[in-house]
């Protein structure tokens, strides 16, 4: 069998199965398991295109090239680590009465399709079916949400619905446009919303639809990747749904929708060639890093402070993207990697962290390390990751950006450091009191899972330090496709 | 396509541009939910014409599923809803007809002027059904925007989607038939979901009113 079709039949039998015996105590195991499954076959996967090349699969609906198989086995790990953090994390939820058998099961099962959904959108090469999976991705998610069904969580999955799903209708007028467009140019008897094919015929696109599709296809999916003015439904996400969710919320679902913004940004240059869609970018970018920046300085919750800096980071990922060329696009890429393993990381930190304290409002948690070293150290590491301090791999990515914009685009870059420095003040002036001091916090009643903290900060610090030959001709590769080669 | 064929879509786009003004002047819940259907009657109209004018089988197939998913079943499912939470009689109280009105006006403007330079463009569809589509879609939102109760929020998110699907049919000629199906899937599970949610928030707020939903901002 394919690793393709792998990839995508073990989340979805892992979703069916944990819908039956999710309210079982082994469910949790199960999981793990099924996760687990799925990062091995995105492993062949990703041997297999290294070794022989971009496949077009299955009448040609799916495509697999090194622009989304690196973001294929990112997804698979992260659902992998996530679900082993799950693991004590939901089973101290539940002990704690927050969290029924019957909601468990609920959890489990979201979790395992929506993993499905982000591994379809990446791999899909169908424009409708991109749409139609991010869609589904935002149902399950507003699922997982609302878990605890307090009034702050129902809230917040409202929210997250209604800003979503009209965020996202605009992408779906966005495809329908991409699709007009299409139908001119494309052969009959080929699929007009297949990406390959309008890749082909891109420079016959028209411009003047193309230019309107981007712009609705991008502050589609942009609601989606956070992007300001459109980020109101993210940090309410993050804060109210169990942790886990609030790690694959930001390391993955933010990924995915850049990565659908991207595809739709190849095509837009082709037909336009000009620089319309890089600069529409730079500004959401930019205004998405300044607005996040300013706002954390007003945060007391901890998981909210974190989802501004998500935002933050997506902004300079999208500012990247903009400005385009070698040098940024690879940047845009590895700060892709590095930041969804940081911020995943902090997340699996910070869920300990709260349900140590009891709270999420960080004046309520303090001195973590004389308690529990290791989730403190994880914290307060992760947290110097996040802020771009070396050796780690995000200080690598943003000085990279930051050069490339010096020579392209001086005047971005003092914001962009405006932008950085307020970060950094904002966050280490909260996170220095809640790991180290008189301690308030106590112990758990089940070990917390420290293996993914450390991991995931493992690879981000090797990232800093040294990027494999393979992993770099493959994002060389990948930012090459983005420039549209 | 012939004359007659041209100016029935036409008439089918002005008739859903009536109706979504139609929406946004209407206070009644149980009023609203019969304009959605309406609206979906309409399109299905629209979709059957445009498939016997192009000879597109593909066509009445997905006229067929909006016809059950959206004049049957998501209306019944609506109204079974607002019999269950017993809010037949609600009404939406904090609502400016005539100045919502006029914004509307300038709405459809604004999207004609958008769609102008596409609609110059196509060669295949009648010139301003892109823009009434748009301004559809752009009255929907507004819809969303000025309501506070979740129902007529939930109509106008679907009514969003109802003029996506017009715009796709008659620029388009349609998406292919597993995106659409896709498509159906996802606003059918979207309006479960949602159902559900409306139990759930009265149970936690004692009411429907999303002006409730308040409490998560930064201190």
């Amino acid at each position: 069998m394919s690793p393709l079709v792998l990839v995508f039949a073990i989340p979805l039998l892992g979703s069916l199965t944990l819908a039956f015996v999710g309210t079982k105590p082994f469910a949790r195991n199960v999981n793990v398991a099924f996760s687990f499954s799925t990062f091995l076959a995105s492993c062949f996967l990703t041997a297999k295109i290294i070794s022989g090349g971009s496949i077009l699969v299955l009448d040609s609906q799916f495509f697999i090239d090194s622009l989304n198989v690196f973001l294929v086995a990112l997804t698979a790990f992260i659902g992998f680590t996530t679900s082993v953090f799950s693991r004590p994390y939901m089973r101290i939820e539940q002990d704690r009465g927050k969290m029924t058998p019957n909601r468990m099961r609920l959890y489990f099962s979201m979790y395992q399709l929506f993993s499905f959904c982000m591994l379809l959108a990446l791999t899909t090469n169908n424009m409708g079916i991109l749409w139609v999976s991010m869609e589904a991705a935002t149902l399950t998610t507003v699922l997982l949400v609302s878990v605890y069904r307090t009034p702050a969580s129902l809230e917040a999955a409202w929210k997250y619905f209604i800003l979503c799903g009209v965020g996202i209708a605009q992408a779906l007028f966005g495809t329908i446009l991409l699709y007009m467009a299409a139908q001119k140019v494309i052969a009959p008897g080929l699929n007009p919303l297949l990406w390959t094919n309008l890749n082909a015929a891109k420079g016959q696109l028209n411009p003047v639809i193309m230019s309107l599709a981007f712009v609705f296809l991008l502050v589609g999916y942009g609601t989606k990747v956070g992007l300001a003015p459109l980020h109101n439904w993210l940090p309410d996400a993050h804060a109210e749904g169990p942790t886990p969710i609030s790690a694959v919320l930001s390391g993955l679902l933010l990924n995915v929708a850049l990565y659908a913004v991207i595809r739709c940004k190849i095509l837009t240059d082709g037909a336009l060639k000009n620089h319309f869609a890089g600069r529409l970018m730079i500004g959401f970018g930019l205004l998405s890093v300044l607005v996040a920046a300013f706002s954390l300085l007003r945060q007391r919750d901890i998981k909210r402070m974190f989802s501004y800096s998500s935002i933050e980071h997506m902004g300079i990922m999208t500012f990247a993207f903009g400005i385009g060329g070698p040098i940024a696009n690879f940047a845009g890429l590895l700060h892709m990697t590095v930041h969804a393993l940081t911020k995943s990381a902090i997340f699996f930190a910070v869920g300990h962290a709260a349900q140590k304290a009891g709270s999420q409002i960080m004046e309520e948690i303090r001195g973590l390390i004389k308690v529990s070293p290791a989730v403190g150290w994880g914290l307060m590491m992760g947290t110097l990751a996040i802020l771009g301090m070396p050796p780690f791999g995000i200080f690598s990515s943003e000085f990279l950006i930051l050069t490339s914009a010096m020579h392209q685009l001086a005047w971005a870059a003092p914001i962009l450091l405006l932008g950085l420095a307020v970060a950094f003040g904002a966050i280490f002036v909260r996170v220095q009191p809640m790991v180290f001091g008189e301690t308030s916090v106590k112990r758990l009643s089940h070990p917390p899972a420290i293996l993914p903290v450390f991991l995931h900060l493992g690879l981000a610090l090797m990232l800093g330090l040294y990027i494999p030959g393979y992993l770099n001709t493959w994002f060389l590769q990948a930012a090459q496709i983005i420039g549209g080669q | 396509m012939t004359n007659l064929s041209l100016e029935l879509i036409n008439l089918f786009a002005a008739i859903l541009l009536m109706l979504a003004f139609a929406m946004l002047a209407q206070r009644r819940i149980v009023t609203l939910v019969h304009i959605y259907a309406l609206q979906g009657l309409t399109v299905v109209c629209a979709t059957s014409v445009v498939a016997y004018v192009t000879h597109q089988d593909h066509l009445y197939y997905s006229a067929a599923l909006t016809l059950v998913l959206k004049v049957f079943l998501i209306p019944y499912i609506l109204h079974r809803l607002i019999r269950r939470l017993d809010v037949r009689w609600d009404k939406e109280t904090l609502l400016n007809i005539p100045s919502t009105m006029l914004i509307g006006i300038f709405l459809v403007i604004f999207a004609f002027n958008l769609a102008l330079p596409i609609s110059k463009l196509s060669t295949s569809v009648s010139p301003g059904t892109l823009g009434i589509a748009l301004a559809c879609m752009l009255l929907s939102f507004m819809m969303m925007i000025t309501r506070s109760k979740a129902i007529p929020q939930v109509i106008g998110f679907l009514s969003i989607e109802n003029a996506l699907f017009f715009a796709a049919t008659s620029a388009t000629y349609g998406m292919p038939m597993v995106v659409e199906l896709g498509i159906a899937l996802d606003v059918l599970v979207g309006v479960f979901i949602l159902g559900v949610f409306m139990f759930q928030i009265r149970e936690q707020f004692e009411s429907l009113d999303i002006s409730n939903l308040e409490n998560l901002k930064e201190e």
